[in-house]
């Protein structure tokens, strides 16, 4: 067992970062710290503003997405988010202002007016983003100004994305992509509510991203239950759709870490009221779907949810069930980017018979480490804005089998003899709903019972992988 | 996807589209990791670590460690040397590297943080160090940055302390992968010569699985070695822009001198390295290379009808594409495209002459060609549009014209997103060119054996 508090820096951990960091049984639940600015000097695991506003933008089909600044931020987000299209692929390209020494002297506003013109003409587009980077916040480039002319000119909507990098941290640029966005929405004449409070059996679907295809599969769901989804924030989505967001009577929200806000103001503008729910693993999926139905109290709705849930989870039990036999009693560490996808998945991980003993997330907000502690086991570390070293050191000191998390992270479990799954950008199958739950299952056994891990511990009848001691059995 | 990029050319000004290149703090840290013992430092806002620390990660496959300086609104206002100063302070009292490679972005740049006096008004622990780069990502690309750094190495490390230079080379690699250093550090071995390779990522981005994460792996140039380079007697430059700015400052600051040479892929660009390893050395050229290379003529022999006559669009990092080009010609290909996005002239980075170099080997095969320096992938896939090839080389991002195109298509450079193993396989010396060889002729033997009908497909090909 660990003893947090009386870790010192030589043993890896940062003194400023022990408040960052509990376990379970050992302090008090509200000790957390979180929502803190990195400490200079740490390998973080986090981004920026800019980061945060182009991923939650980024899935919007349609729209030319014109990074204006210099080359590098429009090279890193080139297409990575993996969410797909069922219509334009126009978002897949990469524009740049390519900002040069001499633009930074004397401004970028006229380059990036003629880059707004020379893509329109190009693409036709009705719908422009134009993002702002930490450079065009020191030069003051003015963003608005630029966006309005271009808007007039060409008689479609460019509208600019306060996300230069410096301004806060990647939840900053969840905010500055839903502003964008309550931008585009908004109708002719102000923000009114347009569903009038009549129980349209519509919702719009938030903090989905469609990431292999996960909004299509919450869609059929719902459509078979007698829901219609109006729009996706921001999966699959396109300027004409997203348009009509306040038609909707229901908001529900998936990824609430970027779109809480978006569904607070579409309460107070539209009076759309907005509910959490989570389609990830099967006790997740069932209780969302019966509360979207409870939601819309229509008892004919409740029994077609019944009836799919019933069905759905009969096709896919004896699968995950076959799965838990062999992975009943492995042992599972957790970093992802939200608090509310780190919940999801300790439930997920108890359905197919694994225990989490190590959860953190970038940008986990305060109730969501509190629920986090809720559900814990005792003696499962909780953790913020985690480096390298620290994961290292709890998934080892925990004796993890399997880290759930993104790029940066999965190299450093491989080295580690630790398996790994990508609950990100760079996912290969929907994880989503059940056939997601079924993925999710078959991808963990894949990965903590492959036979790599067998030479990982034995060669020539040593331990290859002796640096970690820990290394689990399989 | 690429459906509606249109044929017609026109004049762009405002940008790229789909670029050829990135931003020069990526380069920088990339040299960095390929001192031992090094923990490079973005200083910037914690995205640019992040993005370079992910895109590294995507390419090489390997955690990639790397500090940020993780500047707010304040430090964007006021300064960052307060964050510079805490972040060298945590580094050393956390990680504890041997040096610290600080480079800038395109934000401290424009601020006007001036890192020397930073670094000097900051608390590094005895025997500790901190060089550092100048990278403004609004100038050249990721490999200018690349160059820099090493430029950094040289300007902080390099001493010349012997009256006599030693009988060692100093070879400056480039922006190759770990596996082409390898590869290089061999061919130097067999030549039996002492040398010093900075940056060398090898054993830093292809480390073994241990079962142990090693925040700081067994390899890279150690920083003796790098403070060494001013006695060495020679330096080899590989690549005109990745590594000659270096070693003309090695030439001026330590007398050593400089020789730059093409990244040595092809036959000809790795008889110019033994070659040149030979002459300044008085060292014989051991049957073991002579062997590799009568082995590269002979299966180029075996198999030169594939490729005579094909045409083929190239794009990359200048120095890559220019060996590349080289060696394609000696296969009787028609490189009738090559295209990179770093800009030819570089405020602060080398004066180059991209263009120029690849458009008189192609002048001296006969051959005319679309060249540039600074382009993007929107305008080759126009000039692709313009006349077609039969093949397409580059790194990843070239899959999206491959398929619009419906065009074979070769991997090489940087960034490879979408494939492993790469970074372990070299492309230089003549068994790097042997891969290219296997790597060409398959991607076109299998198009052809993919678009032949049943009366064509033919076993022996």
């Amino acid at each position: 067992m660990i003893n947090v508090s009386t870790a010192v820096p030589n043993d890896n951990l940062i003194v400023e970062r022990q408040s960052s960091i509990l376990v379970k049984g050992r302090q008090r639940k509200n000790q957390l710290k979180c929502d803190a600015e990195s400490i200079a000097g740490c390998v973080s695991q986090r981004a920026c503003v800019y980061c945060g506003a182009r991923v939650v933008l980024n899935p919007v089909t349609d729209a030319i997405h014109l990074v204006h600044g210099p080359i590098g931020c429009a090279s890193y987000t080139w297409d990575i988010r993996g969410s797909l299209s069922s219509g334009s692929e126009l978002y897949r390209n990469s524009f740049s202002t390519d900002l040069k020494e001499n633009d930074v002297i004397f401004g970028g506003e006229k380059k990036l007016a003629r880059a707004i013109d020379e893509l329109v003409e190009k693409y036709k587009a009705e719908l422009v983003f134009v993002y702002s980077t930490c450079v065009v916040g020191v030069i003051g480039d003015d963003l608005e100004a630029v966006c309005k002319a271009a808007a007039q000119k060409h008689g479609i909507q460019v509208i600019p994305v306060q996300s230069s990098g410096f301004i806060g941290n990647k939840s900053a640029g969840y905010r500055a992509a839903c502003d964008a966005l309550l931008r585009l929405i908004e109708p002719p004449g102000g923000p009114r509510p347009l569903n009038n409070g009549r129980l349209v059996k519509s919702v719009n679907y938030l903090g989905d991203f469609n990431l292999a295809g996960e909004a299509w599969i919450i869609k059929d769901y719902l459509k078979r239950i007698g829901v219609e989804v109006n729009v996706v924030f921001t999966g699959d989505s396109n300027y004409r759709d997203l348009k009509k967001a306040p038609e909707a009577s229901l908001n529900i929200m998936q990824c609430a870490g970027s779109m809480a806000y978006l569904a607070r103001r579409m309460e107070v503008l539209y009076g759309i009221p907005s509910m959490r729910i989570s389609f990830l693993g099967l006790e997740d999926t069932a209780a969302s779907l019966r509360r979207i139905a409870a939601f819309f109290d229509d008892p004919e709705m409740m029994r077609r949810a019944e009836e799919l849930i019933e069905q759905e989870t009969a096709a896919v039990r004896p699968e995950i069930e076959r799965y838990r036999e062999k992975l009943s009693g492995k042992k599972a560490a957790i970093y992802v980017g939200g608090g509310f996808k780190a919940i999801s998945l300790i439930k997920q991980f108890r359905e197919i018979g694994i225990d989490v003993v190590m959860v953190g997330t970038q940008t986990g907000r305060e109730e969501e480490y509190q629920t986090l502690h809720d559900i814990s086991d005792d003696g499962t570390v909780i953790l913020d804005d985690a480096n390298p070293s620290e994961l290292e050191r709890f998934m080892i000191e925990q004796g993890a089998h399997l880290l759930v998390g993104g790029v940066k992270e999965r190299p450093l479990a491989y080295k580690l003899g630790v398996a790994f799954i990508d609950h990100n950008h760079d996912r290969k199958h929907p994880l989503s709903g059940y056939v997601g739950a079924v993925n999710f299952a078959r991808e963990v056994y894949s990965t903590v019972c492959s036979p790599v891990w067998k030479y990982a511990r034995d060669v020539g009848g040593g331990l290859y992988a002796a640096g970690n001691k820990a290394l689990p059995e399989r | 996807m690429l459906d509606c990029t249109p044929k017609k050319i026109i004049k762009r000004t405002g940008g790229m589209i789909n670029p050829a290149k990135t931003c020069q703090p990526i380069g920088a840290m990339y040299a960095a990791l390929g001192i031992h013992n090094c923990l490079p430092h973005s200083h910037g806002s914690q995205g640019c670590c992040a993005y370079h620390r992910s895109h590294l990660t995507r390419h090489f496959r390997e955690p990639v460690m790397a500090t940020t300086s993780s500047f707010t609104e304040g430090a964007s206002v006021f300064g960052g040397g307060g964050n510079l100063k805490t972040a060298i302070k945590n580094v050393f009292a956390i990680y504890d590297p041997d040096i610290m490679a600080v480079h800038t972005t395109c934000l401290s740049e424009t601020i006007g943080d001036d890192i020397p006096t930073i670094i000097k008004g900051a608390e590094v622990p005895e025997g500790k160090l901190v060089i550092h780069a100048n990278t403004p990502s609004y100038q050249g690309s990721h490999i200018t940055g690349f160059s820099n750094m090493v430029k950094g190495m040289v300007a902080y490390l390099a001493e010349a302390t012997t009256d006599e230079k030693k009988e060692q080379v100093n070879i400056i690699p480039g922006f190759v992968n770990p596996g082409d250093m390898r590869e290089i550090k061999r061919l130097a071995g067999k030549m039996g010569i002492r040398f010093i390779m900075f940056p060398d990522t090898s054993g830093v981005l292809d480390s073994p699985m241990t079962g142990k994460f090693e925040m700081f792996p067994a390899g890279g140039a150690k920083v003796e070695d790098i403070r060494d380079s001013g006695n060495s007697k020679l330096t080899i430059a590989l690549g005109y822009y990745a590594s000659s700015d270096a070693a003309h400052l090695l030439e001026r600051n330590c007398r050593v001198p400089a020789i730059t040479l093409k990244t040595p892929i092809g036959i000809k660009a790795t008889d110019e390295l033994l070659m040149t390893l030979r002459s300044k050395f008085v060292q014989e050229i051991p049957y073991e290379l002579e062997e590799e290379r009568g082995q590269l003529v002979d299966v180029i022999t075996d198999n030169h009808h594939h490729f005579y006559g094909k045409k083929v669009a190239l794009f990359g990092d200048p120095d890559i594409l220019t060996g590349l080009t080289e060696f394609v010609l000696s296969l009787g290909m028609r490189p009738v495209h090559v295209l990179t996005g770093t800009p030819s002239g570089t405020l602060g980075g080398p004066q180059g002459i991209f263009e120029k170099e690849i458009k008189e080997m192609l002048a001296a095969a006969g051959l005319e060609g679309r060249v540039k320096a600074a382009g993007d992938l929107f305008e080759l896939h126009q000039w692709i549009k313009n006349e077609p090839v039969d093949l397409l080389m580059g790194n990843t991002y070239g899959k999206y014209i491959a398929r619009a195109e419906d065009l074979p298509f070769v991997r090489v450079g940087f960034p490879i997103l979408d494939r492993g193993v790469h970074p372990y396989m070299p492309i230089v010396g003549y068994r790097g060119a042997m891969r290219l060889v296997e790597m060409i002729s398959s991607a076109l033997l299998d198009r052809q054996d993919r678009d032949a009908a049943d009366e064509d497909f033919e076993l022996v090909m």
